[in-house]
């Protein structure tokens, strides 16, 4: 319950955020996507039910204020969430680059999606002009938003864990090692 | 000798007492200065009401007095203000020409400026769309202050967008930047109709595009003013949208088409004012 609680509140500190003050930082006017690093990266930490369901919220909330028809983007984010989730066998808690690259390509899948269903459906073929100044800046601006963000995330997700049912608890109880692990590499 | 039996008081006496009397009084009135006041209250009751008579003769008198100084001066100050008059009144009556002129062009003036009538609500933007796709955003009133689906949307003077979506305490609103915007607008000096559509490729060059505009004598010149049209149904007719900045024939040699600089800053929007009344629609 209170693990629900804390992520309903990341998302919405994290759509706040989208909102207002990651407009404010846009480059070019091209401003990074936090709400699908959050989406990947806990769907990729967490399986695929809890990135599912965080994408549909994400996705559902900007509907409700900026889309043009309601359940789009929570289709899009609900299916990159789950996405993430898949690749959560092959997680390590050290490595940032297969989430570097995972999220890079749900960036890339995210802006494809919105280009053939918004753009391409209403007749605009110049493919090339928004893959070079809307898909790919964004892109690079998120992924290396992600380089900074991992991080915190990762804690976020050792509280999650920590707020969870008894039977995280044992797992770690059992592995040990994982916190341990996780402050060595944090103090060099 | 009867005469003599007769009592009379020698008159030295009737003054030596007189005199005395004038004295005790000077000396009583001195040392104790009872006498003179009471003396002083008598005397005026006894003669303010005759000094105010006379006072009143006197001043009747100093009026007509002045009645009749007067009336020289405002002889001569009437015969300048018949002069006035005169000239006034060849003025007044330019004026009502005037007037007449300034009642006929109003009336042409207020088919041009009808929104300023619409009643408005302002609103701050408090959230804009975080993708990089659409250019939509959130403002802070919604149905509980009157702002519904379909209100149009201004800044300064002009258009900004149209309500997409509202809640008790916000709204959606698109931007006419927006990919998905179309205006039915207007020109302003020749009322040729044409169309305003958003576009994503543009709007980052902070232009509109400009379609759609039958132009065959060539009229429309660059900066000339683009306003809503009176046949769009969503949008109150003659709200500034822009200006053209750019204009070319189409390949189907009757139209034209080319871009707008929109008369709102979006880049720089922080407040926008929502008109509260409806475009009228035929039910």
């Amino acid at each position: 319950m209170k693990q629900k609680l804390v992520t309903a509140l990341l998302i919405m500190v994290c759509f706040i955020l989208q909102c207002t003050v990651f407009k404010a930082l846009a480059l070019a006017s091209i401003s990074p996507n936090l709400l699908l690093i959050v989406t990947s990266s806990l769907g990729f930490m967490r399986g695929e039910r809890e990135g599912l369901v965080i994408g549909f919220f994400c996705g559902l909330l900007l509907d409700i204020f900026f889309g043009s028809l309601l359940g789009f983007y929570a289709l899009l984010y609900m299916f990159l969430g789950y996405g993430s989730g898949l690749f959560h066998m092959i997680f390590y808690d050290e490595d940032i680059k297969l989430p570097m690259v995972w999220i890079a390509l749900s960036e890339v899948v995210y802006g494809l999606s919105v280009y053939f269903f918004m753009f391409l459906m209403r007749s605009k073929f110049e493919f090339g002009y928004y893959f070079i100044h809307i898909i790919l800046p964004e892109l690079i601006y998120t992924v290396a938003l992600t380089i900074l963000l991992y991080r915190p995330i990762q804690k976020f997700n050792s509280l999650l864990d920590r707020l969870g049912g008894d039977t995280v608890r044992d797992y770690y109880t059992s592995s040990g090692t994982m916190g341990q692990t996780e402050n060595q590499t944090e103090e060099p | 000798m009867k005469k003599r039996n007769h009592f009379s008081i020698p008159t030295k006496y009737i003054f030596a007492v007189l005199a005395a009397l004038c004295v005790v009084l000077m000396f009583v009135s001195y040392s104790t200065g009872l006498g003179g006041a009471s003396l002083g209250r008598v005397a005026g009751y006894v003669f303010v009401p005759f000094e105010q008579g006379l006072g009143g003769v006197g001043s009747w008198l100093r009026e007509k007095k002045d009645v009749l100084e007067d009336l020289a001066a405002v002889q001569a100050h009437n015969q300048e203000l018949q002069a006035q008059v005169d000239e006034l009144t060849m003025e007044n009556s330019l004026l009502i020409q005037s007037q007449y002129r300034l009642e006929q062009l109003e009336e042409l003036y207020e088919l041009d400026q009808t929104y300023g009538d619409f009643s408005k609500v302002a609103a701050n933007i408090i959230a804009t769309d975080g993708g990089n796709w659409f250019n939509t955003f959130v403002i802070d009133k919604g149905t509980e202050d009157g702002v519904d689906i379909g209100m149009n949307v201004i800044a300064g003077s002009g258009l900004v967008g149209i309500v997409t979506k509202s809640g008790d305490n916000w709204a959606q609103v698109r931007s006419i930047i927006d990919d998905l915007s179309h205006v039915s607008a207007k020109t302003l000096s020749t009322s040729d109709l044409c169309f305003v559509n958003g576009d994503l490729q543009l709007m980052n060059e902070g232009f509109i595009r400009l379609e759609q505009l039958k132009d065959p004598q060539d009229q429309i010149a660059i900066g000339e003013k683009i306003v809503t049209s009176h046949v769009s149904d969503r949008y109150h007719e003659g709200i500034l949208i822009g200006y053209v900045n750019e204009l070319t024939q189409d390949s189907n040699n009757l139209t034209k088409s080319g871009t707008l600089t929109p008369a709102v800053d979006f880049e720089h929007l922080h407040t926008v004012l929502v008109i509260t009344d409806l475009k009228q629609t035929v039910p």
